[in-house]
């Protein structure tokens, strides 16, 4: 048991014991979620001199309410369900990546340099190698810390956190010497070739490529976790390095290649803000979708579809978050707080709802 | 040179101040087994309370207190999470440091949102107890927060950790905690105490950029402090006094390169291979360190109670 103290669960004669949870208990965990994170965060709406039932109109419900805000929804998710299935596939094995957000740095890096060279090439070749070249980016900037994981056994928690400094040090750098844009003089690099830009997937909306770039990912998760052994070998590792061992998976090689791919995934998500919405460069390229598809991922029980409902239910919130501060005045980083609260509550409901308490 | 290496220590000891004082809180949580993430959004939220309470209450001394103590409760909710509970620790740590920094930037766009000129307040003075002394003036002329932390917090964690029964079962704890339990140490409680603790720690830390060094609260007054006093806990190997030598070799070439900068220096190197250094060698340090007995054993694993 690991919930409440032995010495008080003694004296209320109760006996806690762990349980799988029923099913429509877990479809319930949601629901329940979100009205606790309603009720948490109400107290701040109405700081903030807004009634929490229209704040929460605005933020969950208004954005659906019309085609442009709706699609704005899926643009905000791209990055999010990128970055979340980039994390669930490292977790899937046990390999605890927080290094998503600079990887996905990696990959916009990638995208910089590839859509200035790759200029004189057809969409249909460059975008395909921009996509590649995110990929292998974050891959790259995700394997030394695989690397000191698998072969010296160096925790991946604080090597992936602190590398996530280091790559902005760079674009710091860059952005401010060699790529500092030449038109504008503002610290970002010169803007991508036409030809290497995403195409919008509707016109006179931002939705581009990217959105189904990010569903294809989920589909790939869904089908590596579900369909094939290297999934299940991924699975047993996450489970428990040793018994896997046991078992005949090469544990060193799953761990590597399931870190490799998950930067790589994260990479791409760079290469989708830059090549997708920015054609830039630019040091705030992302608040922290690496850090929230740990949440996203976390929240999707590192299951494929939930990790995509997690996103689209994030970039919902990204997006009510705006209408919201529009319409109420209420400040835009109520988001942020329900994402967190959110996340907070859910955790906690995940864990009561594999005990029950019955009398002893 | 001379005047240049004065100002440089001097410099550097008041870089290395909030960095050192959320170094030992960490270093609190995870000699008793738990990685505290909420290191940075902590921060964050210290330096916010401060600086809102300060400016509130006109008393100064009443920011810090707010910004210990609204640490000590983000400390005792990471509790909560990672101890009662039992969750990943990253991931409920991330979480905090989330919800710290976002509670923080809608409470202050709420409160000072419509101004034009960003807010600021009179922040504490610089004690300079060798007014008018070469040398020994410039480098004496610090916050009281750097003399305590330096020649208070750090003796004091030092001395609890390693000469107190305290101490003991805080490594105790951090080490094995089954055998902790079994010895009649409550691993429950040390873990709330450590990570309350460290909470203080942490909140003082942000509290002294809002309302010693600054005198405001900006959006970037933390911009990854929190990461690089994760990484100095690392470096200094879980010892309070080898985390300070470490604040204080980042200190000081972070101040180096401010000053470097700030003279217009042409350097070969872009400024920003320095401030990327202390994590590059934190990483060397950690693949040294995961030889090294120092090493909670116990960290990053929650304690369930069969």
């Amino acid at each position: 048991m690991s919930f409440t103290s032995t010495k008080l669960s003694a004296r209320l004669g109760l006996k806690i014991e762990k349980t799988g949870a029923p099913v429509w208990m877990r479809t319930l965990i949601p629901v329940i979620a979100l009205l606790l994170t309603f009720i948490l965060t109400s107290g701040l709406i109405i700081w903030g001199q807004a009634n929490p039932l229209r704040a929460y109109y605005y933020f969950l419900i208004a954005p659906l309410s019309s085609q442009v805000s709706a699609l704005e929804v899926l643009v905000k998710s791209t990055p999010l369900i990128l970055a979340g299935v980039a994390v669930a596939f490292a977790f899937s094995a046990g390999y605890y990546n927080i290094g998503a957000e600079g990887q996905l740095y990696a990959g916009a890096v990638a995208a910089a340099w590839l859509g200035t060279v790759l200029g004189g090439l057809p969409p249909v070749m460059a975008i395909p190698l921009m996509l590649l070249g995110g990929f292998i980016a974050g891959a790259l900037w995700a394997l030394a810390p695989a690397l000191l994981r698998v072969k010296l056994a160096v925790d991946e928690v604080v090597t992936t956190l602190l590398l996530n400094s280091v790559i902005l040090f760079i674009i710091s750098a860059l952005l401010n010497g060699p790529w500092r844009d030449p038109v504008s003089g503002w610290p970002q690099s010169p803007e991508i070739a036409l030809s290497t830009q995403l195409p919008k997937l509707i016109a006179r909306s931002r939705l581009h490529l990217g959105f189904v770039v990010a569903v294809v990912s989920v589909a790939v998760l869904w089908f590596v976790l579900s369909r094939t052994s290297f999934g299940l070998k991924m699975r047993a590792v996450g489970l428990g390095r040793e018994a896997a061992h046991f078992a005949g998976v090469d544990v060193g090689r799953t761990v590597l290649i399931a870190a490799l791919v998950s930067g790589g995934i994260a990479g791409i998500a760079g290469v989708c803000e830059v090549a997708g919405i920015q054609y830039h460069l630019i040091e705030e390229l992302s608040p922290g979708y690496g850090y929230t598809g740990i949440i996203i991922a976390t929240l999707g029980t590192l299951n494929a579809l939930g990790v995509a409902a997690a996103g689209l239910f994030f970039g919902l919130i990204d997006t009510g978050t705006q209408t919201l501060s529009h319409a109420l005045g209420v400040p835009i980083y109520l988001g942020e707080v329900t994402q967190a609260t959110m996340l907070l509550v859910t955790l906690g409901l995940f864990l009561l709802q594999n005990y029950r308490i019955r009398r002893a | 040179m001379e005047i240049f290496l004065v100002n440089l220590i001097a410099a550097t000891l008041r870089v290395a101040t909030p960095l050192l004082l959320a170094a030992i809180g960490e270093t609190s949580a995870e000699r008793a087994g738990v990685l505290n993430l909420g290191i940075e959004g902590t921060m964050f939220f210290g330096a916010f309370t401060g600086f809102f309470v300060a400016d509130v209450t006109g008393s100064l001394w009443a920011g810090l207190l707010a910004a210990i103590l609204s640490g000590v409760l983000a400390g005792l909710l990471m509790a909560f999470l990672s101890v009662t509970l039992g969750v990943n620790q990253h991931v409920s740590g991330l979480g905090i440091t989330l919800l710290l920094s976002g509670l923080s930037l809608f409470a202050f766009r709420l409160k000072y949102g419509g101004r034009s000129t960003p807010p600021s307040i009179e922040p504490f003075g610089q004690l300079s107890p060798f007014a008018g002394v070469p040398i020994l003036g410039t480098l004496f002329e610090q916050y009281l927060l750097t003399y305590v932390t330096f020649l208070v917090i750090v003796p004091l964690a030092w001395w609890l950790l390693y000469r107190t029964s305290f101490g003991l079962k805080v490594r105790a704890v951090g080490e094995n905690p089954e055998a902790a339990d079994a010895a009649g140490v409550n691993v429950f409680r040390v873990r709330y105490i450590t990570l309350a603790l460290g909470g203080g720690l942490m909140g003082m830390g942000g509290a002294f950029l809002s309302i010693a060094q600054l005198g405001a609260f900006t959006h970037g007054i933390i911009s990854g402090r929190g990461w690089v006093a994760l990484a100095l806990v690392i470096f200094g190997n879980w010892d309070p006094l080898k985390v300070m030598g470490g604040a204080l070799i980042f200190g000081g070439t972070f101040a180096l390169q401010l000053r470097l900068q700030a003279m217009g220096l042409q350097l070969p190197i872009p400024y920003e291979t320095f401030l990327a250094l202390p994590y590059l060698v934190t990483i060397v340090a950690l693949v040294i360190a995961g030889r090294n007995a120092s090493y909670p054993a116990a960290l990053l694993k929650p304690y369930h109670r069969e």
